[in-house]
This record gives C-alpha cells, sequence and structure tokens, in this order.
C-alpha cells in the first residue's frame, strides 16, 4: 500500500483514505476575456499527458479532512517526490528530481 | 422503499473477553464549518475553543470538539443541548457567516474497549492505530466505510459510524472480537 502525506494533516497515512482526482495544473480557458477556439476547448476538456514519469497530478483526502492537494508522483516506480497544497506554486520538476537523489 | 429495521439499542454488543464493545446512546452532533475569521467568535457561542491541529479535541462539560479539517470541525453535545447550540450560533450568525448542521440523527456512536482494542480495529482500519495520541482522534476508514476515531485512552476508543452503514461494521466489530477472544 502507498503511504501518502496530507499537507493538511500534516501526516503520513495509507492510501485507502485517498482518492486520485486526475491531473494536476490543468487551467480553464479565460472565456470571459477572449474568444476560446473549439480547439483549446477540447484540449482543456479531454486532452491529457499521460506520463511515463514523474506526473503532476491531483489528490483528494477522502476519508479525512476530505481537501484536494497536487502531488508530483512517478507513474513508473508509484514513488511520491512531493505533495503540496493546492494554492501553492507548481513546483519546478529539476529541483524535485535533484532533492530525491 | 426505505425500512430502517435497525433500532439500535444502546447497551453491550461484545463484552466478558479481550475487548469489550458497547453501543452509546444517542447525543446531539453537530457539523461545524467556519472560515479562520469566525473562528474564535463562533467558539465563544459554543463555549469553547475550536482547535486548529486537525486531529486536536477540546472538552468542556457536555461539549467536545474535534477539529477534522482547515475549516471543518465535529461538536458532540448532550443530548438535550441541540436547540441551546442552534439559538446560540444562529443570535451570531450576521457578525460570524458560519454553517451549523445538525446531523445527531446520521451517526451512533459505538466503544471499544479492552487490551485487544487495537487488535480490533486493525481488522479494518488501515491507519497505524499507535499513531494516533491519546485524547486525539481523526477521520479515517474502516472497511470502506468513513468513521470518526476518537482515542480516549490506551486502550479505550469511541467510533462514529453513519447509521446506515452502522450494522456492517457493528457485525465486523463482533466477528472480529469473537477470533481475537477465541
Amino acid at each position: 500500500m502507498l503511504l501518502i502525506r496530507c499537507p493538511y494533516c500534516q501526516q503520513t497515512l495509507p492510501e485507502l483514505e485517498f482518492t486520485y482526482a486526475g491531473q494536476a495544473h490543468v487551467a480553464r480557458p479565460d472565456a470571459a476575456n477572449k474568444q476560446i477556439s473549439d480547439e483549446e476547448w477540447r484540449d482543456f476538456l479531454f486532452i491529457r499527458t499521460n506520463v511515463k514519469g514523474p506526473h503532476y497530478e491531483r489528490w483528494r483526502h477522502a476519508h479525512g479532512c476530505g481537501r484536494f492537494f497536487n502531488a508530483v508522483r512517478d507513474t513508473v516506480s508509484d514513488r511520491f517526490l512531493i505533495t503540496y497544497k493546492v494554492e501553492d506554486p507548481r513546483p519546478e520538476l529539476s529541483d524535485l528530481l535533484e532533492k530525491s537523489e | 422503499m426505505t425500512v430502517l429495521t435497525h433500532a439500535f439499542t444502546p447497551g453491550p454488543l461484545v463484552s466478558g473477553g479481550a475487548v469489550s464493545v458497547n453501543l452509546m446512546a444517542p447525543i446531539g452532533r453537530f457539523s461545524v464549518r467556519v472560515r479562520e475569521s469566525g473562528r474564535d467568535a463562533l467558539g465563544a457561542a459554543i463555549g469553547l475553543e475550536l482547535p486548529t491541529r486537525i486531529g486536536a479535541r477540546t472538552k468542556n462539560g457536555n461539549r467536545e470538539v474535534i477539529c477534522l479539517g482547515p475549516d471543518e470541525w465535529l461538536l458532540q453535545t448532550g443530548a438535550g443541548e441541540t436547540a441551546d447550540i442552534t439559538a446560540a450560533c444562529a443570535a451570531i450568525y450576521a457578525a460570524t457567516p458560519h454553517s451549523l448542521t445538525d446531523i445527531s440523527a446520521r451517526e451512533i456512536t459505538a466503544k471499544i474497549e479492552g487490551p485487544a482494542a487495537i487488535d480490533l480495529l486493525t481488522i479494518g482500519c488501515p491507519r497505524d492505530i499507535d499513531q494516533i495520541a491519546v485524547g486525539d482522534g481523526c477521520r479515517t476508514v474502516i472497511d470502506g466505510i468513513s468513521v470518526i476515531l476518537w482515542r480516549d485512552g490506551e486502550a479505550s476508543f469511541r467510533v462514529d459510524v453513519w447509521r446506515s452503514f452502522a450494522p456492517h461494521l457493528l457485525g465486523l466489530l463482533q466477528t472480529g472480537s469473537a477470533e481475537l477472544s477465541a
């Protein structure tokens, strides 16, 4: 079982308390201020990266504090490089890889 | 048609072995949500301080509150105090917007005590129970069911569970207790 650190609870807890919630940092197009093409909507709604390796993704501490948070997980080894709060900036992958070595 | 066939009569479910399970009497329960700016005012209205660390509890007489999330608390009170709480919070609502939901009928509580209490919980709970400090609690999962686990002593726990899931959980606890006592 994976052990996942919840950035809100500040505890490392079993995977069964969490649910996966898809790719992180998918920004909605700014439709209020400019014309959005069909291709941009398609990309926002359906196109995901399907990374082999470190993947920025969302998780939810469903059976705990209930909060969504972001994580970087290696999809090959299932190793979590970092978990961080949704309001925190996206960490650079090169920094994370450096730190994990 | 939905028929609730379980009366959930308070009393012992398992006793005499290494662990005892008791169904507790109904109490008042509230789900409380408030922003940081209104936390102190709402705590004053309820009559106790709302803790900020997730898992921490504070108690004042019959009233006990546990922090479940950054802006979420669970309040337990005596069965007859719910009207007082509702009125006290309604009085400050204009100045301190918050959410106070009476969930007294949603959950029931089982008390688990005895030297094998931790062993019994580990049947369904993936958490490391030893890491929950005495006097703390948490929302966690037991056999796929979301529960709130209160650790009152080294080997004394309370488990709050939604009543629709309770027959399954109580059955699991009874089966587990029988195995631990065998």
